[in-house]
């Protein structure tokens, strides 16, 4: 029990439930944080003298006496040059062993920047992986998450390419990380020698499932210090989303709320959008860059917290494992990076819009050939072109274990075009092939 | 003044005890320290109050003064809305200081100092009606009408009015008078409630006119009115925004407002970008001169989401009541259904399908009413067409947002995920799409003014072949390439020329991107023919490299400017290998 002096403490509670917690209390502002007891709380609702609190550890043995002390501020996280290199749990104190980090005071979870004063992103994040950079390529200032079931290596996808693309800081938001998980990504970050540049807030499968949803807005508040105070590139990773999602869903059930579809709450859309808006390229150079994780259900990206994702972020980068090579791919289909059109052609090379959907284009012919084959009917000439195509394409670029520059890319494509079609299937502008073809007329 | 007390707060709802007489849908200002939170009033009980908050209520406490406003949400109406950026409540993001928003900072949507040369278009004595034009000023190159005040009531005559010269927007430009012997000063600016349509107009007939997009599936096969209402309801990453940013780009329209209504900031900073340097090919001038933004993103405060549309809606009618056409895009209406949803949620009101209010059929329908062509009391005609985008929840075009808005748009451009996912955009769905348009009796007599008696004939024989080519496509993926007779290669084929030449087109491309009425209509004739021929084929196999080799030269004309040299070079290309296959 952290009481101060003069403060007031209130012992008498009304009402318990799983989650929250009702008592007679005034002068108490909304979203105010509380401790009850050594829990922490907060203000969730207001009626009269009664006020709700959601404690975010649960009401597990709490009793009608508890002592409640309001602390007259919302959640706050101390930022200075100081987090970097540290690990905090969900109310950023540290678990590392280290002490506590001083610095200026700020409110988590502050306001939108004026979409005015933003500026259009057009920095272009080289990752090396061809799924990413020749199909789907990201800009800083980008929202993007990995759609993946549970069992693709998504943790280790989205941690290379943190690691290559050149931020200043890197943010890990940990929302119901295996401890497992989370140890990889403190080796990795330590073997890699970055670990000065990296601040993670981690909430394991350990912790109570509501603390995750002080995470995300933790970290953005550090990305704005960054990124605004500091003028740095910063890159905030927030794995996994389904989960912080599902935590929603607890408290709004437990607040009696209606749910929408599939059990979500009805302002999933907009708590989403709150924290994947906070990326954001501002004019005096620094930038907010979000790769996020929403774990999937069997690939269904209909349900509600994918497909609320998915109307947000500018894109999604989609895995799943191509059976025919034995790898996991980005898939072209379902993968989309909204921004790309900021920077292919204009940060790449000028074939690059062209080629990247002829490839596209002819790798999805062979997915029709392939549903005939499977059908049992005999494959035209054609038919079998594109599947010896889709084969090296999908091994030599699509797989996430390549490693090549943009105008490597863009060449192994022409290659592989050349080898398996004519100009006219190709079906790209002649200025185009005029330049770049050197396969038969 | 009416004014009162907080007494709770869930999320942004706001319970406040009253003092005195309030109404429905006031404007309320929640006092914090020095800053007011605007508030609407959405529910009465006794003497309670309910109010939705604009703006974070955190911190927000019991015991708060209150005051109302006295008046509903209303917007400013006057010389200077064009090229401006606005948030859902007419605030100028512009004037707004510093990176992020500051709550309880409203500034003014107009500019007082400006000065606008004034020229009179009324005499006194003249017997005045509500919208009345008074006289008119430049606002970048359009005829910006000043009116006379939408509210008026009873019969009024002009009594005097300021010769042609330099005002700024609060020098009274005229004095009115009513036959009751009240007398008004009248300004350039006035005041209008969002939620109340705007009508100072005689009549409002079906639309008789196009709007022309430069999209091909839209102009030619699914024609959108001007004064006509439209929707695009699509699954995520399926190409609506694009649609709508060309749209904006290209649309033959005056003014066009656009209300990004929860959506993602990144994407109204590529207008706030681009338009500033893209130039209008129909006027020559820059294309913020004739557009109006409201911008309500996702990450803005939910409550203000339903008024950004109703503000942009607001705007429209004003210049549709100037004679102009107005072009009005929002994406997308279903963020305001689901800040509806959230709000119906939080008052305990029992819940329609999917949670959402159980009047939103009538709310969405009473929205997209607000759309049309008029006759102006003076015989002027003016218009707004309305084209809104819906996202559905998981692509399923049976929830309840798309429903209620099929039933009140005219035009229903579905985009399909199979195309997306296939790279063929615009990803809009020729077989599902319809543009009830293309059967009303005016629209036809439009069309075959403008295109020949045959168009609309060849349009809908194009459709037809299109479901045709589905269904042999069909055919073929169940009975295999042998196991049909070649007429059904040849008929998909040629509906793949169809979807390749006229369908399909690049948004990016510098010309592709936009078709003028000209080509659509060469593009027509051109692709009609082919599928008009007959072919002959020994096998099955010989089919698709040949219409490829078609396909490849069409698109490449697409890419090239119409007519010129090298178009000619493919036109004739086209032609060769037209006359290898034909039979006579």
């Amino acid at each position: 029990m952290q009481s101060r002096a003069f403060q007031k403490i209130h012992s008498k509670i009304d009402k318990i439930t799983k989650a929250t917690i009702t008592l007679t209390a005034s002068d108490v502002g909304n979203e105010e944080m509380a401790w009850v007891d050594d829990r922490l709380a907060q203000v969730v609702k207001i009626n009269g003298d009664n006020v709700t609190l959601q404690i975010f550890v649960g009401t597990e043995g709490i009793s009608t006496e508890a002592q409640v002390v309001f602390l007259g501020k919302p959640q706050t996280l101390k930022v200075s040059e100081d987090l970097a290199g540290r690990f905090f749990d969900a109310y950023g104190n540290p678990i590392d062993g280290g002490p506590e980090v001083e610095g200026e005071e700020r409110e988590i979870g502050g306001p939108s920047v004026n979409p005015v004063r933003r500026k259009q992103p057009n920095q272009l994040i080289a990752t090396g992986i061809a799924g990413i950079d020749l199909n789907n390529t990201l800009v800083t200032g980008q929202k993007i998450p990995f759609f993946a079931d549970s069992d693709q290596p998504y943790n280790e996808v989205m941690a290379n390419v943190a690691l290559k693309a050149e931020a200043d800081k890197i943010i890990l938001g940990g929302m119901g990380l295996s401890n497992d998980d989370y140890l990889y990504f403190k080796a990795l970050f330590e073997n890699a020698g970055a670990l000065d540049k990296i601040i993670s807030f981690i909430n394991t499968t350990e912790n109570p499932p509501v603390e995750r949803l002080l995470v995300p807005d933790m970290a953005l508040t550090a990305a704005e210090y960054f990124a605004v105070d500091k003028n740095e590139k910063v890159l905030v990773l927030l794995t996994d989303m389904t989960l912080y999602a599902d935590a929603l869903a607890i408290v709004s059930n437990k607040m009696d709320q209606i749910p929408s579809k599939d059990s979500m709450p009805g302002s999933l859309y907009s708590d989403l959008a709150k924290l994947y808006e906070k990326a954001v390229q501002f004019p005096a150079g620094g930038s907010i860059t979000i790769i996020a994780v929403t774990t999937l259900s069997g690939g269904d990206i209909t349900h509600a917290i994918p497909d609320n994702t998915g109307y947000i972020t500018e894109g999604q980068l989609f895995l799943r494992t191509d059976t025919d090579i034995g790898k996991v791919i980005v898939d072209p289909f379902r993968s989309l990076s909204r921004l790309k059109q900021q920077v292919i052609g204009k940060k790449t090379r000028d074939d690059h819009g062209q080629v990247m959907n002829a490839a596209v284009r002819l790798y999805a012919d062979a997915a029709e050939a392939k549903t005939k084959r499977d059908n049992g009917f005999d494959l035209s000439e054609y038919d079998e072109r594109t599947l010896k195509f889709a084969r090296e394409y999908s091994n030599s670029l699509l797989a996430i274990d390549v490693d090549l520059n943009t105008d490597d890319m863009l060449d192994v494509t022409w290659r592989l075009l050349e080898n398996h079609f004519s100009k006219d299937e190709v079906g790209i502008k002649k200025t185009v092939t005029d330049k770049y073809w050197k396969g038969a007329e | 003044m009416t004014t009162g007390k907080v007494t709770g707060v869930t999320a942004n709802l706001i319970t406040v005890e009253v003092d005195g007489p309030i109404s429905q849908n006031e404007i309320a200002y929640v006092k914090m320290g020095d800053e007011r939170l605007m508030s609407e009033v959405i529910r009465i009980n006794g003497n309670t109050a309910f109010v939705q908050c604009f703006e974070s209520t955190r911190g927000v406490r019991t015991g708060l003064a209150v005051e109302f406003a006295g008046a509903m949400l209303e917007v400013e109406l006057g010389p200077g809305l064009l090229s401006k950026n606005y948030d859902g409540l007419q605030n100028d993001l512009d004037k707004k200081e510093g990176l992020f928003l500051k709550r309880g900072e409203y500034t003014s949507p107009l500019d007082d100092e400006k000065i606008y040369e004034f020229t009179p278009l009324a005499s006194p004595g003249e017997s005045i009606q509500p919208g009345h034009w008074l006289g008119e000023v430049k606002e970048n190159w359009v005829n910006h009408k000043i009116m006379a005040p939408f509210t008026l009531k009873g019969d009024w005559k002009l009594d005097s009015i300021v010769e042609k010269g330099n005002h700024t927007i609060r020098d009274t430009i005229a004095v009115i008078s009513s036959s009751d012997g009240e007398t008004k000063d009248v300004t350039m600016t006035q005041r209008w409630p969002v939620k109340v349509p705007l009508k100072a107009y005689r009549e409002k007939p079906r639309p008789f006119r196009l709007m022309e997009t430069g999209y091909r599936i839209i102009d030619t096969f699914n024609p959108l009115a001007e004064g006509g209402t439209g929707f695009i309801p699509g699954p995520f990453g399926c190409g609506k925004t694009v649609v709508q940013h060309a749209v904006s780009k290209n649309a033959s329209a005056d003014i066009i407002i656009m209300a990004a209504c929860g959506e993602r900031a990144n994407e109204v900073v590529e207008i706030f970008t681009e338009f500033p340097e893209l130039i209008d090919p129909r006027t020559g001038r820059k294309l913020y001169e004739r557009t109006t933004i409201i911008c309500n993103t996702s990450n803005m405060p939910v409550a203000a989401r339903e008024a950004s549309v109703y503000t942009a809606m607001t705007i429209g009618e004003y210049y549709r009541q100037m004679g102009l056409s107005v072009l009005l895009l929002a994406d997308s209406t279903s963020r305001w259904a689901q800040a509806l949803r959230e709000m119906s949620n939080r008052l305990e009101e029992l819940p329609g399908p999917d949670a959402f209010p159980m009047d939103l059929s009538a709310i969405i329908a009473n929205f997209y009413a607000r759309a049309g062509v008029v006759y102006l009391n003076n015989g002027e005609t003016g218009a707004v067409t309305f084209l809104g985008t819906v996202s559905p929840a998981g692509g399923n075009l049976k929830e309840p947002v798309t429903e209620s808005t099929k039933k009140a748009a005219q035009c229903f451009y579905a985009l399909s995920q199979k195309r997306a996912d296939s790279k063929r955009y615009p990803a809009i769905d020729p077989q599902e799409s319809y543009s009830k348009y293309l059967e009303s009796p005016e629209i036809q007599a439009f069309l075959t003014e403008r295109s020949g008696e045959n168009w609309v004939e060849d349009v809908l024989s194009l459709k037809n072949r299109m479901l045709r080519g589905k269904e042999a496509q069909d055919q073929i993926s169940i009975l295999g390439d042998d196991g049909v007779p070649i007429e059904y290669h040849i008929n998909f084929w040629k509906s793949e020329v169809i979807d390749a030449a006229l369908i399909q087109q690049d948004a990016f491309d510098p010309i592709d991107r936009f078709a003028s009425v000209e080509r659509q209509e060469y593009g027509l004739k051109t692709v009609k023919d082919i599928c008009d021929r007959v072919f002959n084929f020994d096998t099955f196999e010989d089919v698709a490299p040949y219409f490829k080799k078609m396909i490849n030269s069409l698109k490449q004309m697409n890419f090239c400017e119409f007519g010129s040299g090298q178009f000619k070079e493919f036109e004739s290309e086209l032609k060769i290998t037209l006359n290898e296959k034909e039979v006579a």
